[in-house]
């Protein structure tokens, strides 16, 4: 690769890996969204669809704050919520000031993911780095997934019909660079990196702020004991997770299911008996 | 800014408008800075920031005032830095009359031309610049903060009092000039309640002082004003007295808003200047050479070497034809007579004056304010070049404007004939873009444009090119400066592109030493500004860029990694003048030049080595003792003394009171805005009676404190798009973001004239009348004013008709008045009506728009309405 | 450690076409000792297996600076094929530290999918539909027009005589957008060509 970029001396200039964070493959990486510093300049929502070529998806003008996304969809892997909440003087009741909130959103990466355990082409996987991603070249659309994620983050694109959402960005990863979302993110809001190491640093900022007397301050999906077996992508928000219009307390939907997934063991196993004689038959042809 | 104790954020939305700069803010605040937010509305900036303060729009200045009443008031200056670095002592004539006085007015006002002869205004013993009055001057010098200052007068000492107690010393008078801004009268002009008031006053105080500074950063919010430059002078006053000028964590910070802003001021396409803030040359005013550096230099401090700028600059232009003889070519410099601006250009088409013009990378059809006034000008040229990404407004004015919908325009009856061609974008070319610290940062050209789209250095270079070749046999005189014009820079690629390295290698300068050919590429780049001559001997291009190419190195091209280098990274681009990062920095050490304190020490005097040392490079003399005292036979920067901190100052002091340099007065002075619903609270005068108004049937103004026009609004930008649309309503990513105009609203007003959240609103000035969509929040809050209650509306201006975001432009509400020193106009606030569903189509528009102007101006007058007419 | 539990795999469908077979979940289930949900490498597609960001096959990065706002971002331009593939922030960048905001981050669709066109188009007066025009011609008629307006409107005195050597009928807007090297050639061009009406954002 040819690197432009040079003053006229020569002098050499460092491009890769300046700011990333580092991280092994075989290592859990995740998000961490501290929403307290978050400006809702939406640079992630931009940043991710640059990156991962994803369809602008309409110009409604929506109202609701400066939210004009709406949710997570196929189109839109980063969302940012926006909450306006009035404050009133205790007295009077008059509005005295205002809390704006702001809150990029994303796909949880759960330790426990529905869409992944439902998947049943294998589209859906966990990747080296434990997070989760739908492989386009396998997904045939079976939208099984859809219903199953507690967030509904999963969605089915238009006129393709396969469903697309936040892969961490998977090739970037797989490259050793920072997602795209975090990289752009102007004042580290959405923080990346091992996640042992982001949990760490989330317990420390919540303190911080519970000293600085943000009371309302708590962690979201940072837990490996929720419904989700915890979040690769939690989050620090400043009031109840349902203002920011995320569930109080997700639980898997399939965390109930190991009696179905009994029953549907013999079928499983009668396939996986089909496959590998065709394997072998298309062995001995080749 | 991450060192400041205390950041306070007015005239600016930086969080939305300036992300990625914000990053310092927010750093600041993790480290423990207080972040206060001065604003209208509160915005993506004050949901961050420790607190949020609304403010009138269009009040400022008597906000800042209070602010410094408070300070003078209650002992709270940073005294020694004031008795030392500011002209607080300094005694001025005595026949100087402040609008304590005049009921408004300062003294030398002149109500036939509706200006000011500061003859009055001078410090005692030093009669007023020989031009200072007589010419655009205002104007000239208005443009040269961070650059040089204005004169103060013929040799002669400068009479003092240290004691400060002189009554007609700097220091008293402007103890009786603010004694009036009160936190009551803050209240009642701003809406802002004492309490919040003080708590913005004790944030600031306890933060300035040796061991804590305090920043402000504003933006257009304080330039958009027929006070515009006077907001800025109040901050400047706010600063000095807390000692927060030229140290680290101070400072004013102005947030500018296109990548090279800052570069197009500083080598300017602009009227009035020059390259380095050297003045155009004034008809009748600079006959010669000698004349125009005796008019606009000082005998001290760095802008005493004017000449060797002035030489040098034409040796760049004009080469070897430049000589000693013919005063190098000073000749050849066509002459301003008064305000050429933008709008006076504007008029000029109007009239049919103007005939051809140029548009590059800009949309003053959907961008500047009052659109109708620009369009009505388009029409009427008889050439017009438009080079942008794609058919933006201005250049489609002729088939799909406003005024075809309405019907008033055919695009047969149009006879402009519009040259349309393609820019290339910054990833195809190579160049530098000056930013808001005046750091210059090259970008490499990526890829060939597509096409016949070319970047505007190829387009400026081969017109150039063709208009020489065309003249080069002729002999008109007119000609001379066309046919010695150096135009010989290298081309490189298919497209014959000229080198921009080349170019900033003549924007750097040489030194031509005995051979004055310029085509010669043996010549030795020049290291600096303080290098160059006045001999003929060296040549630049723009004196205070000298050093970008120092070495044959283009400096503005260095990248070596933030994380590799100190915090101040001198070695990433390059800022001028000399690399130097903070100007001013000398007041960061005290006048003995030790550091102030050990926390925000930043350049100091090393005993040892007899020089200054520090972070930075020096902004001054290295080897300048602390205690350098000028002698008779000293010059320049020597006829300072070494405690001089503000160079580019004739006096190296920094100015409480400006003697010279403004046309609306040596102190700030709240006026109401030139469209407000509220008479002024400070004085009998309504508004800056300096201002500049243009009396035209497609300018008219709403009349203050009517009831056709009750509200304020104010305008402003998003983060999701880019001024006035060209560069993010044609992106689908961006548009998708704020797909529509809207407008904001408070639910008090909604619930006032019946809006709906969502639905469409229809706004009205006497210019135009426009619609938004509503937006009803809490966000934007009626103010208290005393017994008065005043709503405000606000509109993000990026919108126009074309693009895949499309929507009514909020600088059709606007008027064009202006600042008379810099001829800014005031974009931020006007007054207007607005009531609910769409606006009509067709003639209807007009005929609605004019029925209301014409039933606002019949209506009695209201009782608190200023007297006679608002001048 | 890959996934942890089974999933359902008995709905999946017979698929005939043999060459995908070898890297269908339930044979690679069977196959892969590791991963015995099916859900982590057993699964794992030979795209996602050899997938790559696709700046690490660029022809070359370009050091860049952003071309919205004033703050002076540094951007990395990636090139493959002679096209932008991807802008991002500069994480060397003493000033913006690799970030971005969502108008730089929408750079590469600025200079790639917005909508630019690269010919030149040409009204002339009167006229209702743009037309088509050679850009040398173009430059050749926007040259005449030039030196026509400026003789049509030169100014050599004042009414009291002082020289002004200006011609009043030429004015240009637009600066702010642009790189420093172009401001300096319009101003020395200008100029030399007796232009003083020139303008730029800053006044706007």
């Amino acid at each position: 690769m040819t690197i432009i970029d040079r003053s006229s001396t020569g002098t050499d200039v460092t491009l890769a890996g300046v700011g990333t964070p580092a991280y092994d493959r075989e290592q859990r990486v995740g998000f961490f969204t501290d929403t307290s510093v978050c400006i809702g300049c939406k640079a992630c929502e931009v940043a991710c669809k640059e990156w991962n070529d994803v369809p602008a998806d309409g110009l409604e003008f929506l109202g609701r704050s400066y939210d004009n996304t709406g949710r997570l969809s196929a189109d839109t892997w980063r969302h940012v919520a926006f909450v306006e909440q009035p404050v009133a003087t205790p007295e009077t009741q008059a509005v005295s000031g205002m809390r704006w909130l702001m809150s990029s959103d994303v796909c949880k990466h759960c330790t426990s993911a529905a869409c992944l355990e439902v998947c049943p082409t294998g589209a859906l996987f966990r990747t080296e780095f434990e997070t989760v991603v739908v492989q386009q070249d396998i997904c045939n659309g079976c939208g099984y997934c859809v219903s199953a994620c507690p967030f509904g983050v999963i969605d089915q694109r238009k006129g393709d019909g396969r469903v697309w959402k936040c892969t961490l960005c998977y090739d970037r990863l797989r490259g050793g660079q920072t997602p795209a979302c975090a990289q752009a993110c102007p004042t580290q809001s959405i923080q990346f990196g091992p996640l042992e190491q982001l949990r760490e640093r989330a317990a420390t900022r919540v303190d911080a702020l519970h000293q600085q007397g943000v009371a309302d301050a708590r962690l979201y999906g940072e837990d490996p004991a929720d419904g989700v077996g915890g979040f690769g992508a939690f989050f620090l928000l400043l009031d109840r997770p349902e203002v920011y219009g995320l569930p109080p307390d997700p639980v898997s939907t399939t965390r109930d299911l190991p009696g179905m997934w009994r029953m549907a063991g013999a079928a499983a196993l009668g396939m996986l008996g089909l496959a590998a004689g065709s394997l072998l038959e298309g062995g001995r042809r080749a | 800014m991450a060192n400041a104790d205390c950041i306070l954020i007015q005239g600016s939305n930086m969080a939305e408008c300036h992300p990625v700069g914000f990053q310092w803010v927010m750093e600041a605040k993790l480290r423990g800075a207080k972040v206060i937010h001065v604003d209208p509305r509160f915005t993506r900036t004050s949901a961050v920031a420790d607190l949020h303060v609304p403010v009138r729009a269009g009040s400022d200045i008597a906000f800042l005032g209070g602010l410094i009443n408070y300070v003078l008031q209650g002992g709270h200056e940073f005294h020694e830095y004031v008795v030392a670095y500011t002209n607080a002592s300094v005694i001025i004539e005595g026949d100087f009359q402040d609008t304590e006085d005049l009921d408004g007015l300062f003294s030398g006002y002149d109500p036939e031309t509706k200006t000011y002869d500061p003859a009055s205004w001078q410090y005692e013993g030093r009669a007023a610049p020989a031009a200072a009055g007589q010419r655009e001057h205002g104007a000239a010098r208005g443009e040269q903060h961070g650059s040089g200052g204005a004169g103060i007068g013929d040799d002669g000492e400068v009479h003092t009092d240290p004691s400060l107690q002189h009554p007609k010393c700097v220091w008293q008078i402007l103890k009786r000039h603010f004694a009036r801004y009160t936190p009551e009268m803050v209240e009642e002009t701003c809406g802002i309640s004492p309490a919040q008031f003080r708590e913005v006053a004790e944030a600031l105080v306890s933060n300035s002082n040796p061991e804590r500074t305090s920043a402000i950063v504003y933006s257009v919010g304080w330039t958009h004003h027929t006070v515009g430059v006077q907001y800025i002078r109040t901050a400047s006053i706010l600063q000095l007295l807390l000692g927060n000028i030229g140290r680290p964590g101070g400072g004013i910070m102005a947030l500018r808003g296109h990548a090279s802003i800052q570069g197009s001021t500083d080598i300017p396409t602009l009227y009035d200047l020059l390259p380095g803030y050297l003045p155009m040359p004034h008809g009748g005013l600079d006959t010669d050479l000698a004349t125009y550096l005796d008019n606009n230099g000082t005998d001290a401090g760095f802008w005493a070497h004017m000449d060797a700028y002035t030489v040098s600059l034409l040796k760049a232009w004009w080469g070897d034809a430049a000589t000693a003889a013919n005063d190098y070519g000073f000749e050849w410099l066509p002459k301003i007579t008064g305000d050429h601006s933008t709008y006076q250009s504007v008029l000029g088409m109007i009239s049919g004056d103007v005939k051809g013009y140029f548009v590059v990378g800009e949309n003053p059809a959907s961008g500047t304010a009052n659109g109708r006034l620009q369009r009505a000008g388009l029409a009427n040229l008889e050439w017009l070049v438009v080079r942008d990404f794609t058919d933006i407004e201005t250049s489609a004015f002729w088939y799909d404007s406003p005024e075809i919908e309405s019907g008033e325009l055919k695009p047969e009856d149009i006879g402009t004939e519009v040259f349309w061609m393609p820019a290339a974008a910054h990833t195809e070319k190579d160049g530098s873009f000056t930013n808001t610290q005046r750091l210059l940062q090259w970008h490499h050209k990526a890829v060939e444009p597509e096409g016949d789209t070319r970047s505007d250095l190829w387009f400026y270079f081969h017109l150039g090119r063709i208009i020489k070749e065309r003249l080069a046999a002729g002999t008109d005189d007119r000609d001379e400066p066309i046919r010695h014009l150096t135009w010989d820079y290298p081309t490189i690629g298919a497209h014959g592109d000229p080198s921009a390295e080349a170019v900033l290698a003549e924007i750097n300068g040489w030194t031509l030493g005995d051979d004055p050919d310029p085509t010669h590429t043996d010549h030795k780049p020049v290291s600096g500004y303080t290098a160059l001559k006045a001999d003929g001997s060296t040549a630049s291009g723009c004196w205070i860029y000298a050093g970008v190419y120092a070495d044959g190195v283009n400096q503005a091209a260095r990248r070596r990694p933030g994380s590799e280098q100190t915090w101040v990274a001198p070695d990433w681009g390059w800022a001028w003048p000399l690399n130097r990062r903070m100007l001013y920095n000398r007041a960061s050490a005290r006048p003995d030049g030790t550091p102030w304190s050990e926390r925000k020490k930043y350049v100091w005097w090393d005993e040892e080595a007899g020089k200054w040392t520090g972070h930075d490079v020096p902004d001054f003399k290295a080897t300048m003792r602390p205690d350098h005292r000028p002698g008779p036979d000293d010059e320049a920067e020597d006829k300072l003394r070494g405690d001089a901190p503000f160079v580019m100052q004739a006096d190296g002091l920094g100015w409480l009171f400006a003697p010279n340099g403004l046309t609306d007065g040596p102190l700030p002075a709240h006026y109401e805005p030139h469209e407000s619903p509220v008479p002024n609270p400070f004085y009998s005068q309504q508004s800056n009676p300096t201002r500049q108004v243009f009396d035209l049937q497609l300018n008219r103004s709403n009349p203050p404190v009517n009831d056709g026009y009750p509200y304020v609004f104010t305008t402003y930008r998003l983060t999701e798009h880019h001024t006035a649309g060209a560069m993010s309503r044609n992106l689908a990513y961006l548009s998708e973001l704020q797909p529509e105009f809207f407008c904001e609203v408070s639910p008090e007003l909604a619930a006032e004239r019946h809006l709906t959240h969502g639905d469409w609103a229809t706004i009205i000035t006497a210019r135009s009348a426009i619609e938004a969509r509503v937006m009803i929040t809490d966000r934007v809050r009626p103010l208290r004013l005393g017994e008065r209650t005043v709503h405000q509306i606000g509109l993000p201006y990026h919108w126009g008709w074309r693009g895949l975001s499309k929507g009514d432009s909020a600088n059709d509400l606007m008027v064009g008045v202006l600042d008379s020193n810099v001829h800014i106009p005031e974009a931020k606030v006007a007054s207007c009506d607005i009531r609910p569903g769409r606006r009509p189509r067709g003639p209807e528009l007009r005929r609605m728009v004019d029925d209301h102007y014409q039933a606002s101006i019949s209506a009695p007058a209201r009782p608190d309405a200023p007297q006679g007419q608002v001048r | 450690m890959f996934g942890r539990t089974r999933s359902d795999r008995g709905r999946q469908a017979a698929v005939s076409v043999r060459k995908l077979i070898a890297s269908w979940p339930a044979v690679r289930q069977a196959t892969t000792g590791a991963d015995r949900g099916g859900m982590g490498r057993a699964v794992q597609s030979e795209r996602s297996a050899t997938l790559e960001p696709r700046t690490d096959t660029a022809d070359a990065v370009v050091g860049s600076i952003c071309p919205y706002c004033a703050v002076g971002c540094g951007q990395r331009v990636f090139v493959k094929d002679g096209r932008v593939t991807q802008i991002e922030g500069d994480p060397a960048s003493p000033v913006s530290r690799g970030r971005l905001c969502p108008k730089g981050s929408a750079s590469k669709q600025l200079v790639t999918d917005s909508g630019r066109i690269s010919k030149v188009r040409y009204r002339r007066p009167h006229g209702t539909e743009w037309e088509d025009l050679d850009l040398d011609t173009a430059m050749e008629m926007i040259a005449d027009r030039v030196l026509r307006t400026r003789a049509e409107t030169w100014q050599e005195h004042d009414a009291a005589g002082g020289r002004l050597r200006r011609t009043m009928g030429i004015a240009s807007l637009g600066g702010a957008t642009l790189d420093n090297e172009e401001n300096y050639l319009m101003k020395k061009l200008y100029t030399a060509l007796g232009a003083i009406q020139i303008e730029n954002q800053a006044r706007i």
